[in-house]
């Protein structure tokens, strides 16, 4: 760059950028992570961006930091996240010889690609782009008018795509329904209909001596709430077992006569004992 | 890249950063002071007044407090990113303050210069990417605390501010439209006959809304909604490194509060009746404007929070792309529209606006029209749906596993079921079948 004439905060930016661009290159393909290469696909995008502003092309660089970095990369990220792909892949080959013959392409293919755009750059004088920039007034004017000027068509032609692209998301995300959805409002109305329980379910393990989701709360006459524990677990049968003991205890206490001795009954709720185990 | 820097010396560049890293500091602590007494008052309680004059220096304290606290790393934490997560939060909510214009030329020890450290044809797009890269300090904070809660915040800012970044450049397109640039001191000069918060009403709405879900704040402040998920995504994070992410989401309020100035409240521009006053737009002056207008932002930021409940999460998102995205969109088509007409035909603003009048009574008259039609086709809707739901509702009609259509009845499709019954020489009803297949398990009866 610099013997075409570029000032040195320009090549000073350029080292800089280029250095991160490749830098991020490599870590996309070297991290364990899916998330950690996102990372590094992002640094590559932003030092990318850089580059553009510092080569006069404002507008280009910051909309690719805009939908690349802020948008596609996001979704990237977002998916891994929700899917969870956290692991680090299995490093063993299931192709015999897959490795040697994917580096030797691939640097074959890297060796094409440098000698080719080495040997198209070499020697061409370093035009910029102030004078496209100048031409309509500035540099968004200028991406206006190609844009929508002589690319006109093939502007429309993408933007046609894309919305069949979206279109098609549409259907295959869509479900149909095969029962109206029933609002909060309607649901409250039944449930007040019913007359069976209007309020909220009350919370395990109210009364008793645990908090855990699976002690059913008591009552105030010392039997057991079933609706107090969630459906799941009654089905299985997962309810903790009422210490009985201790509920006398309880109303011992409750009706002001002197408290027992602890060895006085078998510790029923020893957490050694699996939940649900009929006593 | 010279236009960037308006050509100032290096000391002036240097000076104006310097100027607007302390500034930002400042504001934040004042508006945190100034959030807690105002919501304070909304409540009836005093807020904070023992440490300095009314207070002012308790968030200073308990900013000391916040950096000498013991810093507490979970062990599932992936270091790197997990530090790095906090940087990124506060480093992209101080250097979009780059292109924020403050006032107009001022002599600063004799140079001439605009109170602006730096300005491009693209430069608030400048500010939306680097919002954009502000929200990856939110997202990997969640991801790399290797814990539940910021990982579900993490997943809910992302996903809500970039629904809300949507809306909210969208609403930016009618002010290009109308400024006819991106730079944010061209539509500072733009607005200089009437602020486009006037004539464009619309985009400054969805705007403003837009910057509440932007900024994660109350009613949209999901992402660390402590009901629900303690701290949201900085449940994790402690001593400096939580007050790093403390300081972004000041900074941030006052960034999009200091945008909606630019590009709606006509920057740093004298408000009317100060502008009657020769010297409002001159000088040191407009400083002054363009800190009340953003106090004014602030203002509401609180009174929001001391207002409105939390929306649930499913809400929060309809409304973004139902209603937020739509009516920007239709807005945008509204002022196009409207720039073609006066650009290409020679009407005048008031025939346009008589024209646009009557487009809106006929389009009020048709959607009454509409809406009584709709209403009573509603009403037949909702007679028919009650009549199918007080049928018994089968599940299995149509086949099982393929969901029935509304309406749909059983029909038999189980060959070997349908040989088996002829063979018996019985009639297999749809009940009989439909109840084999549905029988419920016996619940189990299991305690003492």
């Amino acid at each position: 760059m610099t013997e075409t004439g570029a000032s040195t905060a320009e090549a000073a930016v350029f080292w800089v950028c280029a250095v991160l661009a490749v830098t991020g290159g490599l870590g996309l393909i070297l991290s364990r992570r899916a998330v950690h290469s996102a990372l590094w696909v992002a640094l590559t995008m932003i030092s990318l961006a850089v580059l553009y502003l510092a080569n006069a092309a404002p507008f280009l660089g910051m909309v690719q930091i805009i939908v690349y970095t802020g948008a596609v990369m996001m979704l990237f990220l977002f998916v891994l996240m929700v899917v969870g792909v956290d692991s680090s892949d299995s490093l063993v080959e299931t192709l015999k010889g897959q490795r040697v013959v994917g580096i030797l392409l691939a640097a074959g293919f890297g060796i094409l690609l440098v000698l080719a755009i080495g040997t198209a750059l070499s020697g061409v004088p370093a035009v910029g782009l102030d004078a496209a920039n100048a031409e309509y007034g500035g540099n968004v004017e200028g991406i206006a008018r190609l844009l929508f000027g002589e690319y006109l068509l093939a502007f429309e032609i993408v933007a046609g795509l894309l919305i069949t692209a979206a279109l098609g998301a549409l259907v295959l995300a869509h479900r149909e329904r095969w029962q109206p959805r029933r609002t909060q409002r309607e649901l409250s109305e039944e449930r007040v209909r019913s007359g069976e329980h209007v309020g909220p379910m009350p919370a395990p393990g109210v009364y008793a001596r645990h908090n855990a989701v699976d002690t059913p709360a008591l009552l105030p006459d010392g039997s057991v709430s079933e609706i107090s524990v969630p459906g799941p677990l009654r089905a299985r049968g997962d309810l903790r077992p009422v210490d009985t003991a201790a509920v006398a205890e309880t109303e011992a206490l409750a009706s002001g006569r002197a408290a027992l001795g602890p060895a006085d009954h078998p510790v029923a709720d020893d957490p050694g004992t699996s939940p649900g185990e009929p006593r | 890249m010279s236009e960037m820097t308006f050509n100032d010396p290096w000391w002036l560049v240097l000076l104006k950063v310097i100027a607007i890293f302390a500034m930002l500091v400042l504001l934040t602590l004042f508006t945190i002071w100034w959030e807690r007494r105002v919501v304070a008052r909304m409540q009836s309680r005093v807020g904070p007044n023992r440490v300095g004059p009314f207070g002012l220096l308790q968030s200073l304290m308990d900013g000391f407090k916040l950096a000498l606290k013991e810093e507490i790393i979970p062990k599932t934490a992936h270091r790197a990113v997990y530090w790095i997560a906090p940087v990124i939060s506060a480093t992209m909510a101080f250097i979009a303050f780059a292109v924020i214009p403050f006032g107009p030329m001022v002599s600063i020890f004799g140079v001439e210069t605009p109170l602006q450290l730096t300005d491009f044809p693209v430069s608030v797009l400048y500010v939306l990417a680097v919002a954009s890269i502000g929200i990856y300090g939110i997202v990997l904070a969640g991801w790399s605390s290797g814990s539940t809660y910021p990982l579900l915040g993490g997943l809910r800012s992302s996903a809500q501010m970039i629904s809300y970044e949507l809306a909210m450049s969208m609403s930016f397109v009618a002010v290009f439209l109308y400024a006819g640039s991106m730079s944010t001191s061209e539509i500072v000069a733009a607005q200089e006959p009437i602020w486009y918060a006037v004539i464009l009403l619309p985009s400054f709405l969805i705007y403003v809304t837009a910057m509440v879900g932007e900024t994660n704040r109350a009613p949209f402040d999901l992402p660390e909604a402590e009901g629900e998920l303690v701290g949201g995504f900085h449940t994790e994070y402690s001593s400096l490194k939580f007050a790093l992410f403390f300081l972004a989401e000041y900074i941030n309020m006052v960034t999009v509060s200091a945008l909606a100035t630019t590009l709606f409240l006509g920057g740093w521009r004298a408000p009317w009746p100060i502008s009657l006053w020769e010297s409002a737009n001159t000088g040191w002056w407009p400083l002054l404007w363009w800190l009340i207008k953003v106090q004014l932002f602030i203002f509401v930021f609180i009174w929001l929070r001391g207002t409105l409940p939390r929306l649930r999460y499913d809400q929060f998102m309809r409304f973004g792309w139902k209603v937020l995205i739509p009516a920007s969109l239709v807005w945008i088509v509204i002022v196009a529209a409207a720039r073609v007409v006066r650009n290409e035909f020679s009407v005048t603003t008031q025939e346009l606006l008589l024209v646009g009048a009557g487009a809106l009574i006929a389009i009020v008259l048709g959607s009454w029209v509409l809406q009584i039609r709709t209403a009573r086709q509603e009403k037949r809707e909702l007679e028919e749906a009650a009549a199918e739901a007080a049928k018994p509702f089968d599940p299995y009609a149509g086949g099982y596993p393929v969901p029935p259509l509304p309406g749909q009845e059983f029909t038999f499709t189980s060959r070997r079921a349908l040989a088996g019954a002829t063979v018996a020489g019985t009639t297999v009803t749809a009940t009989d079948v439909s109840e084999a297949v549905s029988g419920e398990a016996p619940e189990e009866e299991t305690h003492a």
